[in-house]
């Protein structure tokens, strides 16, 4: 590989980025950013969602063009054409959302992605042995795509970058998908790619990663540099002040809770899915205790849509006491009787099933708090709707010019602190919570937990499943693990760790969860 | 070099009420340049089309007369395509309205009684809705596609009401003419103005308006059909009851349109005849689009609508056109109103211009 010596170039900096500029209809997404990547360095582009990271790698990899700024490559300024002139450079980029055909093999998707410069498939099949044996990824050139796990299937894309002369690699947010411990193998792969001489650009918003990986960061905000740093440095805290800005306040330390009796108690929980391709939920069995947060983890398309949807009412179960709501068998109740006896439920989905896109705040009010006398005689009570709505956007302090909005034209973050605080307000028994902070800044995510905790305070039993671990930790009083449709054991948030949970997503439990189940239940009667 | 449709970033809401007057418009031009090609003066041609049928009392009422059954049809309509249901099949409620009506009008020729009337409406309206919610369960229970089934529906409705009004409906005394006896004057609608055949089927249309209007935006039931249409995820998480919605907006649009048949015989017509629609039930589905799905734009759409049928007829008399430009303008009417809509959300580039789909 012709990439193990580090060329001696005019200026030592592989990439640099002088002033790039790039406005869109309404919306400054670069603003004069500066960016320099050593041969060999690990850099860090650090900021919350909309801060511009994506708009400045696309024009990185040749996707759009700066208005203005230059792109210096190897010490030459470059105007990058199209993907294909950034791959021929040397430039490759993993994206967050991986395109790869499910019914090809490895080999033929890596072809397909390299077009003419494939060549001969038996030789590329050998070349990816040696790449991915080489940088440690245990990858089958043979294999199917659809039979690999989401961490296998980032290598194949991380692969396909390698088997190019490849100068400068561009991972988007690579960790999102990983388990702790594929997050720990990746780093192994991405330092022993630096120290070949390879560039690498990583894009995140998980402070700790950036910390434990990378020489250096540069921190955007809204479209500006407001930072560079050696992450190594200067502490996580510092770093989430740059990206969030001083007057946001920032999650720390929950008190935790140990709750009282059961209010969600599912029982030997089985669901074979109708769809081949969804999950299958073994023999599940937990509660959750009114006045704790109990936290899920598990990497996605493990089996918590399917838990979800069984818990919401979307997908009966087989027998009702399946699942019950204290003394309450429920499971072939509806979602509306499910609300009547008390469940609140934030979807994963905020945009589309959490909240219809097109309608304003207060008809979505309406969407999920119809029981709470805002209908009379079939007709809409709109003075009460427009109360409640206002109130959960005064209480919960969401951003919009008021209730006739359009769900739609909320930034995630707001629209996700308007559902929250709509299914809060509703004073639910028991609440469901997928993903509740997934693509928030974090400001809005800090105010989600404080809303969570208050809850719980309050009373009420709450559930979250997330694919966030630290976010599991900082919130959760107990935590377990789903992966493969089967459900770890139990722990107090305290008594575990993230390696043991990280062991649990990867289906590895230490006992037998039925039977620690079983034993808890029957102590329980 | 390739066009292509690049979304806007929103649609604009002025915009998308200007559509349907921008497709009036542009079928308005169309249309004269089409007269100017066969020979006629294009402003004369436009005149006697929409101006003419209109020119005096009889005429307006003649209007109403036929836009009360489009837009009884398309009031229906609206509601199901709101839930996203799309029944194409006014047509055949209204036909199965219309024969249910006569059955039971036909039962009532020696009978004088004030019930007449509101019996023989109710079976019109019962006869439309058992047709529609047919095609719903069959949505519901099967999965099978209401767009095909409904189509399906509308011819077996033809077949249906021509094996009657050939067969046991038959006039007796009728010389083998394929029509019924005469209605019973208790079981016809009564005349609103002397002298013209405008009758108070027009006041349960304009009913049907006020009514579609107030359920649609202030009952939750509306709610939900709405909701049910934009974002069916959104309403089953909710615990809107989707199947009981789908029979719901069925079951009104059949009413609805059974109503529009049970008017037709009862009304201008007075008997059940082979052809008691000349097409309003499909129409109506122009007519639901034009007016936005909402209750006030079809009012103005089902006039409109109605001013094309009338002009088609006085365009055949007049400036002896076959019947065809009535469908002509409808087809042109309805290309319109979707092109416009396509330009409103969407901008036409040339592909070739090397210009990527920015997402920020």
């Amino acid at each position: 590989m012709s990439r193990q010596q580090v060329e001696p170039a005019s200026s030592s900096y592989r990439l640099q980025l002088q002033g790039i500029t790039k406005q869109y209809p309404g919306c400054l997404a670069n603003d004069k950013i500066d960016l320099a990547i050593q041969a060999g360095e690990i850099h860090a582009l650090l900021g919350e969602n909309g801060a511009g990271k994506s708009t400045l790698m696309k024009m990185i990899y040749g996707v759009t063009k700066p208005d203005a700024g230059k792109i210096i490559w190897q010490g030459t300024p470059v105007t990058i054409k199209d993907p294909s002139m950034a791959r021929r450079m040397g430039i490759g980029m993993v994206f967050q959302h991986f395109s790869l055909f499910e019914t090809l093999t490895v080999t033929e998707n890596i072809a397909l992605a390299l077009g003419d410069e494939a060549g001969d498939l038996k030789q590329l099949a050998t070349r990816i042995s040696i790449v991915s044996k080489q940088y440690g990824m245990e990858l089958h050139p043979n294999r199917h795509i659809h039979s690999l796990s989401v961490g296998e299937r980032q290598r194949v894309e991380i692969v396909r970058c390698l088997v190019q002369n490849i100068k400068l690699l561009i991972l988007d947010e690579p960790t999102s998908v990983l388990t702790p411990q594929e997050v720990e193998s990746l780093f192994v792969t991405l330092r022993q790619l630096a120290k070949d001489g390879c560039s690498i650009l990583f894009i995140s918003h998980k402070l700790k990663e950036v910390q434990a990986l990378c020489h250096s960061a540069t921190i955007l905000r809204a479209g500006k540099v407001t930072g560079d740093c050696i992450p190594a440095e200067v502490g996580t805290t510092r770093m989430a002040q740059l990206m969030v800005g001083d007057d946001t306040p920032i999650s720390t330390d929950y008190p935790k809770s140990s709750g009282t009796l059961p209010f969600l108690i599912v029982k030997d929980l089985s669901l074979v899915s109708e769809d081949p391709f969804a999950a299958t939920l073994k023999n599940i069995n937990f509660e959750v205790r009114s006045g704790e947060i109990l936290g899920i983890a598990g990497v996605a398309g493990n089996g918590q849509e399917e838990l979800l949807a069984a818990l919401s009412g979307e997908h009966l179960v087989a027998r009702a006491e399946q699942v019950c709501f204290a003394d309450t068998a429920v499971g072939l109740l509806d979602p509306r009787a499910r609300r009547e006896l008390g469940l609140g439920f934030v979807p994963e989905e905020r945009l589309g099933r959490g909240a219809v896109p097109e309608m304003s705040l207060k008809e979505n009010t309406l969407l999920t708090g119809y029981l709470q006398g805002l209908v009379n005689n079939g007709f809409i009570n709109q003075l009460k709707t427009s109360q409640f709505a206002d109130q959960i956007i005064k209480d919960y302090k969401v951003k919009t010019p008021g209730n006739q909005a359009a769900a739609q034209s909320l930034s995630g973050g707001n629209l996700q602190k308007f559902i929250i605080g709509r299914e809060i307000l509703q004073n639910p028994k028991l609440l469901v919570a997928a993903h509740p902070t997934w693509g928030v800044d974090i400001g809005a995510a800090t105010a989600i937990h404080r809303a969570l905790i208050a809850l719980r305070d309050q009373g009420a039993a709450i559930l979250v499943v997330s694919e966030d671990i630290d976010e599991l930790f900082l919130i959760s009083d107990r935590l377990c693990a789903i992966c493969d449709g089967e459900l770890s054991p139990t722990k107090a948030t305290t008594a575990t760790s993230i390696e043991e949970v990280g062991r649990w997503m990867t289906g590895v439990f230490d006992q037998p969860p039925v039977a620690s189940e079983h034993a808890l239940q029957t102590s329980a009667i | 070099m390739f066009l292509k449709l690049q979304p806007r970033g929103g649609a604009s809401a002025t915009m998308s009420y200007l559509s349907p007057l921008l497709a009036g418009v542009l079928t308005l031009l169309t249309g004269g340049i089409f007269f100017a090609a066969l020979g006629h003066n294009p402003i004369h041609a436009l005149s006697v089309f929409l101006i003419a049928p209109v020119s005096d009392v009889y005429g307006i009422a003649e209007l109403c007369v036929k836009a009360t059954p489009i837009m009884l049809c398309a009031i229906g309509l609206a509601l199901t395509f709101k839930a996203q249901v799309w029944n194409i099949g006014a047509e055949g409620q209204l036909l199965m309205g219309g024969l249910a009506a006569s059955a039971v009008a036909l039962q009532l020729l020696d009978v004088e009684t004030a019930l007449a009337l509101p019996l023989v409406l109710f079976s019109g309206m019962l006869g439309g809705a058992a047709w529609a919610v047919l095609a719903a369960w069959l949505r519901n229970r099967f999965n099978a596609n209401e767009i095909l089934t409904t189509i399906m529906f509308n011819y077996i409705a033809l077949y249906l009401l021509l094996y009657f009004v050939h067969g046991s409906l038959k006039d007796p005394q009728g010389y083998g003419f394929p029509q019924s006896a005469l209605f019973a004057d208790s079981a016809l609608l009564p005349i609103l103005i002397e002298d013209t055949r405008l009758h108070i089927g027009i006041l349960f249309a304009l009913f049907a308006v006020v009514a579609a209007w107030t359920f649609l935006s202030r009952s939750f039931l509306g709610f939900q059909i709405k909701v049910l249409g934009l974002d069916s995820n959104a309403a089953k998480l909710s615990g809107f009851k989707h199947k009981r919605l789908v029979i719901l907006v069925m079951l009104i649009s059949g009413a609805l349109a059974g109503l529009a048949g049970a008017g037709e015989v009862t009304g201008p017509i007075g008997q059940l005849i082979p052809s008691i629609s000349p097409g309003y039930g499909y129409a109506a589905i122009i007519v639901a689009f034009l007016g936005r799905l909402h209750p006030v734009g079809i009012f103005f759409a089902s006039l409109l609508m109605a001013l094309i049928y009338m002009g088609g007829e006085l365009a055949q008399i007049e400036l002896k056109m076959p019947l065809a430009v009535t469908s002509l303008f409808q087809g042109m009417l309805l290309f319109y109103l979707l092109a416009c809509d396509v330009l409103i959300n969407f901008k036409i580039k040339l592909a070739g211009s090397n210009t990527q789909v920015e997402n920020v």
